[in-house]
């Protein structure tokens, strides 16, 4: 077998609970100094424990795992499973708590598309920027630059500031640059669940060749269907562990089932997945009828529930919002169908968020059953019909005509006279 | 191509709970020399682009300042100027003053800006801070120039103390990035240190030899005064710049130090936090 190039063992991260909700300020500190005058050291570092017990929750226990040379490892579980943290980790963008990784080579980070891209810069300059950012050297993007602008298809902008690109050339253009890194390790979060159908398949092309060349990957996905194109070896993450490992086809019908019969122990049901009607989640006609169908496992009966969704977009505003009130659903497995006429929102990547409520809804005192953030998003991918121009084309995909007609040089007045 | 470089030098990265404090990898800074200089160049586009007036403003901000400090310290409240015409005196003094200013507020901002690129991709965070102080100082070329013209106009002929400059500018350097290490830091952690700063940066100035020469200090408290490193910088321009007075050779020894002793601290106060700066951005 080839060599070892990512050894990890018995990594562990734990994070404060809240942790991000809110942030620490001096204000803070000076306040609780006056109380306590003795205390001020202890509670100014960032990891003592403060005089309050701190509630912890461990994203990441006890994981060991060995890659080898050229393999590809798809990465799966739930949201909050802990797959992202340990990208994270290995990314060194954060410490493990405990226990170690080591990492024999050079390593490209793709958490996110567009890392470092400015509204301001040009195309190219971002090209630069983003590039050096995820790792690349100057001479890497002098050589790729070409090659880069034409993956992308934005050869005509390329020196229009990236404010005054569409989303979907955005889109391509980060994608463009995040193909052509070529480091040793490649980690992947995600990233490819945007984006339009046929740019993700260049891409996912693109990466099998990269794999081909004797690359490593590590890829978090949650399209099963990409995983088993793409990775011979899964991980399966559960609670921050690693719960299966092995052949991609035996891991992910073990994840598939797991995921119909067994819900979070803690919740009353938990919503496990949704697809639009032709199947997918790209939608790809504003004005035609479609339905969302969003399955959810109850353990216990809901009734007299409510049942919310909305779309959000990138900068969370809301979009669109629907709330269905006086639900009863039994126990098991069931499917919500939420039916649209059409949906004239702009091309684009949207989050779904939906929510449901037993006994009640979100006003009157109902009980939460599930939250979910849909995955993956609402990818709208049609024509754009509104502004050419992102800044003036707003949040509706509506289609306009002008139409220009002689008018009487004089107008007529109400009163007749001129 | 890169294959062949991969293939011959094979890092290995250990990647562990904490990593000793003192262990700087310098090394690794250096390795990511282009990414500083994509940052700064970076800075300085977005910076030119986004105000209206561009790099005019790096002229007009210090010229202004000069001309109400020379109206109102100068010709109204009579401080004395070392025989210098006012001008002079203060836009001397200005110069390095102000690119210590913009180069520390950017340098505390820095790190909580950058927190989308900081939770997404590994380098050095040090190049944060250090890009928002190499990049101010284009702005401090562009108003230097504007001083040659001043010294012109006044017919000031430089002595050969001119070229010991670039020592009191890497000084001045120097005290922004070590302050800044600090505050950058410390703002990631608590999130209203950016308030302080332009307060800390007001007092700073009454501090500092911007707008009355350090003679007007007693004797015997100057090397006190020296332990703020941007009193033995600003004495330092107006004496290299002008020629005049006396060489602050002992305002620098203390500056020097202090400076030493910030920076240090700085750095391995940052490279403290910065295990934990992706968890709390």
């Amino acid at each position: 077998m080839s060599r070892v190039v990512i050894h990890a063992e018995g990594l562990g991260k734990r994070y404060r609970i809240g942790q991000g909700g809110r942030y620490l300020t001096l204000r803070d500190i000076l306040a609780s100094s006056l109380r306590a005058p003795w205390g001020l050291y202890r509670s100014s570092t960032p990891n003592s424990p403060d005089h309050q017990p701190r509630q912890h929750i461990w994203a990441l226990k006890d994981v060991s795992f060995c890659i080898h040379e050229g393999e590809v490892v798809g990465i799966i579980g739930r949201n909050g499973a802990g797959k992202t943290t340990l990208l994270k980790i290995l990314a060194r963008v954060t410490r493990p708590t405990e226990g170690y990784a080591e990492v024999w080579g050079r390593v490209g980070t793709l958490l996110e598309v567009g890392t470092g891209f400015h509204p301001e810069l040009t195309g190219r300059e971002n090209t630069y920027l983003s590039g050096a950012i995820l790792g690349m050297s100057k001479k890497e993007i002098d050589r790729k630059f070409e090659e880069i602008v034409a993956f992308a298809e934005v050869q005509d902008f390329i020196d229009t500031p990236l404010k005054y690109y569409s989303t979907g050339m955005q889109m391509r253009l980060a994608f463009a640059i995040a193909a052509h890194l070529e480091p040793d390790i490649l980690l992947v979060d995600e990233v490819l669940a945007v984006g339009d159908f046929e740019f993700q398949r260049k891409c996912l092309s693109r990466m099998g060749d990269v794999a081909k060349g004797g690359r490593t990957i590590l890829f978090v996905s949650h399209q099963m269907n990409q995983i088993r194109r793409l990775c011979k070896r899964v991980f399966w993450i559960d609670h921050g562990q690693i719960r299966a490992e092995g052949p991609a086809g035996e891991v992910i019908s073990a994840y598939e089932a797991s995921q119909l019969d067994l819900a979070d122990e803690n919740k009353s049901g938990c919503f496990l997945d949704w697809e639009i009607s032709e199947g997918g989640n790209t939608i790809r006609d504003n004005f035609q009828d479609f339905s969302f169908g969003f399955s959810v496992r109850l353990r216990e009966q809901v009734y007299q529930g409510h049942f919310g969704v909305c779309i959000v977009n990138e900068s969370d505003a809301i979009i669109v919002g629907w709330g269905f009130d006086n639900l009863d659903i039994p126990a098991g497995v069931h499917k919500l169908t939420v039916k649209v006429p059409l949906l004239p929102i702009r091309p684009g990547v949207y989050t779904i968020v939906c929510t449901l409520f037993n006994r009640g809804n979100n006003l009157i005192g109902g009980q939460v059953v599930d939250r979910w953030y849909a995955v993956p998003s609402l990818v709208v991918d049609t024509t754009p019909l509104a502004h050419p121009q992102d800044r003036w084309a707003g949040l509706l995909n509506i289609p306009a005509d002008l139409e220009v007609s002689p008018a009487p040089a004089v107008r007529p007045t109400l009163s007749g006279k001129l | 191509m890169s294959d062949l470089e991969h293939s011959v030098a094979q890092p290995l990265i250990r990647i562990s709970p904490s990593q000793g404090w003192l262990q700087l990898d310098l090394r690794e800074l250096w390795q990511h020399r282009e990414l500083l200089y994509f940052f700064v160049w970076r800075d300085i586009k977005v910076r030119y682009k986004q105000t209206a007036i561009g790099a005019a403003w790096a002229v007009l901000q210090p010229f202004l300042t000069m001309v109400v400090f020379s109206l109102f310290f100068g010709v109204l409240a009579r401080i004395p100027s070392q025989g210098l015409p006012y001008p002079i005196f203060y836009y001397s003094a200005l110069m390095p003053w102000m690119y210590f200013a913009s180069s520390l507020q950017n340098a505390t901002n820095t790190v909580v800006e950058q927190q989308r690129v900081i939770t997404k991709v590994y380098f050095p965070r040090l190049i944060l801070p250090l890009a928002a102080v190499v990049s101010g100082l284009l702005d401090f070329a562009i108003g230097f120039v504007v001083f040659l013209g001043m010294m012109i106009y006044y017919r000031i002929v430089p002595t050969w103390a001119i070229l010991l400059l670039p020592v009191f500018l890497l000084v001045a350097v120097l005290t922004a990035l070590g302050v800044g290490m600090w505050l950058s830091a410390l703002n990631a952690i608590y999130r209203d240190v950016r308030y302080v700063v332009p307060f800390l940066v007001q007092f700073w100035m009454f501090a500092s030899p911007v707008a009355y020469p350090s003679s007007l200090v007693p004797e015997h408290w100057r090397w006190l005064y020296g332990l703020n490193p941007m009193a033995g910088v600003i004495e330092g321009f107006r004496w290299a710049l002008t020629g005049q007075g006396q060489p602050p050779k002992l305002l620098l020894i203390a500056s020097a130090g202090a400076v030493l002793l910030m920076t240090v601290g700085g750095m391995v106060y940052f490279h403290r936090v910065e295990a934990t700066i992706a968890d709390v951005v």
